[in-house]
C-alpha cells in the first residue's frame, strides 16, 4: 500500500496525510491508498505549496509501517536520528 | 512577458517593438541574407569571443538563460562589454526573475523578458545590495575603492 | 580576526533582509517549492529527512569567543541544543524553523557571521590551515587570502550560477592541513627559489563519485595576481564546464576530459586578457587586511614551563593528552590545543551548547580570543601559553572534551548519514561509534598511532572516505546498509585516493574488519611506520587477505 508524506513548509515536520486531507505528524494516522489510487492523490497534496515543501509517495505495510526500498529511510524519518533517542517524534511517545 | 529596460537604476516597461532576429549560426552562414536583422540571438554554448568583432552593427543582443541555474550568459555578458565594448542593448532571454536581475545587470544586461515581474518589484530588488565587493560590467565602485577614498580618521 | 567594517556589515545584514522577504514571498505561495529551494541553498539551508539544515559559514574556520557564543546561543534558543562542525570549517544546525531562519541570520550577523554562499552552485565557504597564524611551519598567514577570496566571491555576479559548487582551499605550509589537492581550487603559499612569495594554483581536485588528485596548473603566481587568475579559472569553467549532467559538472571533469594542459592554456589566455583589470587589490587594501591578521601580542616566555613539567610527570592522563593533543606553536612558551570532539562512542563533530560556552570561556581566558574549527571535525584553541596548559586541560575534560585521540583511529571523520541526510544510503555515525568503542583503550590506541579513518553515508564523499587511510563507504543493497572498505587514502601532502578492497560488509563485519587491517597492521610494522606507510610498503594484497581469510 502506500501513503503520502513530506515535509511541513513552516518547520520541515514530518507530516503524513489523513484520511480528512488534514497533515499529521503521526505516521500512524496516515491515510492508506492503494497503489493504483494513489497518483491523483499526490498530484492534489503537492498543489498544497503553502503547506508543505514537498510530497511524495511511500510504501507502507497494511498497518501503515514503512515498507519497501527506503524501509530504513522512511523509518528513521518518521522516528528521528537512531543515534540520539532523545529528538524526533520517538522521545515523544515513551518519555 | 513583460519587456523592461534599464534606465539609470530603475525598470521600466518598454514598448515591445517588432524585432528582427536571426540567431548567431544564421547569420554567419549567410549575413546578406540577415542584413535587415534588428537583434541577433546568441545561445549560451557559443563562444561569443569568435565573433565579437562583427556584432557592433546590432542595436540588440538577445543571451539566453534556458534555467536560471544556467549562469553562462553571465559570463557572455562580461565579455560582450569589457572585452569588445559593446554598447548596444543586452536582453536577458528565457527563466528570467527578479531574484537575479542585479547579477544580470552588474554583468552588462540593461534589457529583460521577465516571466511576471513588474517595474517597481524588480527595480526594488536591484536596491537590495548597497555595494559590491567586486567590479564587473556595470562599472560599480567596488568596496576596496570606497575604502580608499573614505577619510583617513573614519 | 578580520573585523567587518561598516560595508562587510551592511552587505551581511542586506543580504539577511533580501532572505526575509523571500522567505515571505514562499509562505505566502508567491515562490514555488523549486523557485524558492536555490535561494535558499544560496543561504545554507536545505531541507534534510526530519527538518530543514542550517549551514553556517565559519570563514576559514576562524571564530572569537563572541562568535562561539552566538552559535551557542542560537543552538539553545532556536534548534535542539547543540550543532554539527562539518569538514568544511562549518557548522550545521539540524532542527531550524524556516520561520525562523531570518531571526536567526540577524543574531548571527550581529557577531559578524553569516550563512551566505555555504550552498548552492557558487563559490563557497573558503576553508584554511585550522593552525593558520600559530603553526610553526608556514610562510605567512593564509587567512590574510582567504579573506581576500571571500570578499571577491561574495556576491560574485557572474559566477552564482556555475555548473556546480566549488571550493576553494588556502594553506602556506609544507604540511598539508587544507587538504588542498581535493578541492577545485587549492592554492599553496610558498617562498620559490628567487625569494618571492606567491601560490602554487593546483586546479581540479575533488572527491564525491568521481575522486581526483588536483593538477598544478601554475607553479607560482605573484601574490597581488590572486583575484585575476582566480577570476580566469571560474569565468573558463563557467563557460565551459558541462551543466548536462550533474555528476560531470565539477570543474574536475572538465580538466581532466581535455587534459590539463589544454585548460591551462585557455586558463592563461583569459588571465592575458584580464590580468590587467581592476579585479587585483591594491597592495593599500591588502595591507589593510593584513592588518587583522598580525600576530598577536605574545609574550616573551620561555620555550619550557615548569610548572607544565611538574604536571606533566605527576599526571599521566594529563600527560597523554598533551603528547596527543597539542602542537608546537610558533611562539616561545605557547602551544595549540586541539579540541576533540570525538568521544568514545559519541557522535563525531557534534557539540552541545554548554560545551561550545565552555570552549568561548577556554577560548577569552587563555588563547587571545581565538578558536578554530578544523576539516577534521574537531575545534583548536590556536594560542595557548604553556603555563596554563593543565588549567585548560582541566576545564576541557570536565566537559567532555579532552579526549586524547588527535590523528588517532577514534578521530573519526562521518558525515551525517541515513540518520540526517536525505541522499543517505546508509547510516555513517553509528559506525564510527562502534569503532571507537571497539578502540577505546587509549593505550591501545596511541600504539596504533595516526590512522585516519573517513566515513561516508553515500558515494558524495562529504565523509572523505576516498582519502580515509581506512574509508568506509555506505552502500544500498536491496534496502540493507552495507559498507565498502577502502585503503591507502590520504588527503594531506601526500595525498593519495584509496583502493577499494573486496565485496561490502554489513555494519558489524565493517567494524570487524577495521579490527582486522589494524591487527595486521601492528603485526608487520617496521619501526615508527603509520598505518599508511605499512600500506604502501607492502600493497594492498595482504591487507585483503587478511581482511577476508576466514572470518
Ligand atoms: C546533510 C546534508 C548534506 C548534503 C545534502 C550534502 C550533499 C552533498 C553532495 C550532493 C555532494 C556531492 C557534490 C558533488 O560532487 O558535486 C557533497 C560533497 C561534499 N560534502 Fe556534503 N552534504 C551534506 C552534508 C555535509 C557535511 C555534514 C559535510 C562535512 C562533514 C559535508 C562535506 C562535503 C564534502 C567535503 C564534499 C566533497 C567535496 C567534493 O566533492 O570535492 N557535506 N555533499
Ligand atoms: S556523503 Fe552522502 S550521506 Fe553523507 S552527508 Fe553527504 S550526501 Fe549525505
Amino acid at each position: 500500500m502506500k501513503a503520502i508524506t513530506g515535509n511541513r513548509l513552516s518547520d520541515g515536520a514530518v507530516v503524513y496525510l489523513r484520511d480528512d486531507d488534514q497533515w499529521t505528524t503521526q505516521r500512524s494516522e496516515a491515510a492508506r491508498f492503494d497503489d493504483d489510487d494513489i497518483a491523483p492523490v499526490l498530484s492534489a497534496a503537492q498543489l498544497r505549496v503553502r503547506e508543505i515543501a514537498d510530497a511524495y509517495i511511500i510504501d507502507v505495510s497494511a498497518d501503515g509501517a514503512p515498507a519497501g526500498r527506503t524501509i530504513i529511510r522512511e523509518t528513521i524519518r518518521g522516528a528521528g536520528p537512531t543515534v540520539r533517542g532523545d529528538l524526533g517524534l520517538q522521545a515523544e511517545c515513551c518519555a | 512577458m513583460p519587456l523592461l529596460k534599464l534606465f539609470g537604476s530603475d525598470f521600466a516597461p518598454a514598448l515591445e517593438e517588432p524585432l528582427q532576429e536571426v540567431s548567431l549560426e544564421d547569420w554567419c552562414d549567410n549575413p546578406q541574407a540577415h542584413a535587415d536583422a534588428t537583434a541577433l540571438v546568441i545561445e549560451n554554448d557559443i563562444g561569443v569571443e569568435h565573433f565579437a568583432e562583427d556584432l557592433s552593427s546590432f542595436r540588440i543582443i538577445i543571451l539566453n538563460f534556458p534555467t536560471f541555474k544556467d549562469g553562462r550568459a553571465y559570463s557572455q555578458a562580461r565579455l560582450l562589454r569589457e572585452r569588445f565594448g559593446y554598447t548596444g542593448e543586452i536582453r536577458a532571454r528565457g527563466d528570467v526573475l527578479r531574484d537575479q536581475a542585479l547579477f544580470m545587470v552588474r554583468c552588462g544586461f540593461d534589457a529583460f523578458e521577465f516571466a511576471d515581474e513588474d517595474a517597481a518589484a524588480a527595480t526594488a530588488a536591484l536596491a537590495e545590495f548597497s555595494f559590491a565587493y567586486q567590479p564587473a560590467a556595470d562599472r560599480a565602485e567596488p568596496v576596496w575603492r570606497r575604502r580608499l577614498d573614505r577619510p583617513a580618521a573614519a | 580576526m578580520y573585523r567587518y567594517d561598516e560595508f562587510d556589515a551592511t552587505l551581511v545584514g542586506e543580504r539577511v533582509a533580501q532572505f526575509r522577504g523571500q522567505v515571505e514571498r514562499r509562505l505566502s505561495g508567491e515562490l514555488s517549492e523549486d523557485q524558492f529551494k536555490p535561494l535558499r541553498l544560496m543561504n545554507g539551508l536545505y531541507l534534510q529527512l526530519h527538518a530543514y539544515m542550517l549551514r553556517v559559514a565559519i570563514p576559514y574556520g576562524t571564530l572569537s569567543s563572541l562568535q562561539m557564543r552566538k552559535l551557542a546561543h542560537v543552538a539553545r534558543k532556536y534548534d535542539k541544543g547543540y550543532g554539527h562542525f562539518t569538514t568544511r570549517q562549518n557548522i550545521q544546525y539540524n532542527w531550524p524553523a524556516l520561520v525562523d531562519v531570518p531571526d536567526i541570520l540577524d543574531d548571527l550577523a550581529e557577531a559578524e557571521m553569516h550563512a551566505i554562499q555555504t550552498s548552492g552552485n557558487c563559490i563557497r565557504n573558503v576553508t584554511s590551515d585550522q593552525f593558520a597564524g600559530a603553526a610553526a611551519d608556514e610562510v605567512e598567514d593564509p587567512r590574510i587570502w582567504c579573506e581576500v577570496i571571500r570578499q571577491w566571491s561574495t556576491f560574485h555576479p557572474e559566477f552564482t550560477f556555475l555548473p556546480r559548487k566549488f571550493k576553494i582551499a588556502v594553506t602556506a605550509s609544507q604540511n598539508d592541513r587544507a587538504a588542498i589537492r581535493l578541492h577545485d581550487i587549492g592554492l599553496r603559499i610558498y617562498t620559490n627559489d628567487a625569494g618571492e612569495v606567491g601560490f602554487e594554483v593546483i586546479v581540479g581536485g575533488g572527491l564525491g563519485r568521481t575522486p581526483y588528485i588536483g593538477h598544478t596548473i601554475r607553479e607560482f603566481l605573484p601574490k597581488k595576481h590572486l583575484l585575476s587568475y582566480l577570476e580566469a579559472v571560474l569565468r573558463v569553467y563557467n563557460l565551459e564546464g558541462r551543466r548536462d549532467n550533474l555528476y560531470k559538472a565539477r570543474i574536475k571533469i572538465l580538466v581532466n576530459a581535455g587534459g590539463v594542459e589544454k585548460f591551462t592554456d585557455m586558463v592563461e589566455a583569459e588571465w592575458a586578457a584580464i590580468r590587467k583589470s581592476e579585479i587585483d587589490l591594491p597592495a593599500e587594501e591588502i595591507e589593510r587586511i593584513r592588518a587583522y591578521f598580525a600576530p598577536p601580542d605574545f609574550e616573551a616566555l620561555p620555550a619550557e614551563s615548569a610548572a607544565l613539567e611538574q604536571k606533566r610527570k605527576g599526571d599521566v592522563a594529563f600527560a597523554r593528552w598533551l603528547r596527543v593533543n597539542t602542537v608546537a606553536h610558533k611562539a616561545s612558551g605557547y602551544a595549540i590545543v586541539n579540541i576533540s570532539l570525538k568521544p568514545v562512542g559519541g557522535i563525531p563533530g557534534d557539540i552541545s551548547d554548554v560545551q561550545m560556552e565552555a570552549v568561548a570561556d577556554l577560548a577569552a581566558q587563555y588563547s587571545q580570543d581565538e578558536i578554530r574549527a578544523t576539516h577534521e571535525q574537531n575545534l583548536v584553541l590556536p594560542h595557548v601559553k604553556k603555563d596554563d596548559l593543565y588549567a585548560v586541560w582541566q576545564a576541557l575534560a570536565a566537559q567532555d572534551l579532552a579526549t586524547p585521540n588527535i590523528s588517532l583511529v577514534s578521530d573519526i571523520i562521518a558525515c551525517p548519514g541515513l540518520d540526517y541526510c536525505t541522499l543517505a544510503n546508509t547510516r555513517s555515525i553509528p559506525i564510527a561509534q562502534r569503532i571507537s568503542e571497539r578502540f577505546a583503550d587509549l593505550e591501545q590506541q596511541e600504539d596504533i598511532g595516526e590512522l585516519k579513518i573517513k566515513i561516508s553515508g553515500c558515494i558524495n564523499a562529504c565523509g572523505h572516505h576516498h582519502v580515509g587511510h581506512i574509508g568506509i563507504l555506505g552502500v544500498d543493497k536491496k534496502g540493507e546498509e552495507f559498507y565498502q572498505i577502502t585503503l591507502g587514502g590520504s588527503g594531506a601532502e601526500d595525498a593519495s585516493l584509496g583502493e577499494i578492497v573486496g565485496r561490502g560488509l554489513s555494519s558489524g563485519d565493517a567494524v570487524s574488519a577495521v579490527e582486522k587491517l589494524v591487527d595486521y597492521y601492528r603485526e608487520n610494522r617496521q619501526d615508527n611506520e603509520r598505518f599508511i606507510d605499512t600500506y604502501r610498503r607492502l600493497g594492498a594484497d595482504p591487507f585483503k587477505e587478511a581482511l577476508y581469510a576466514a572470518a
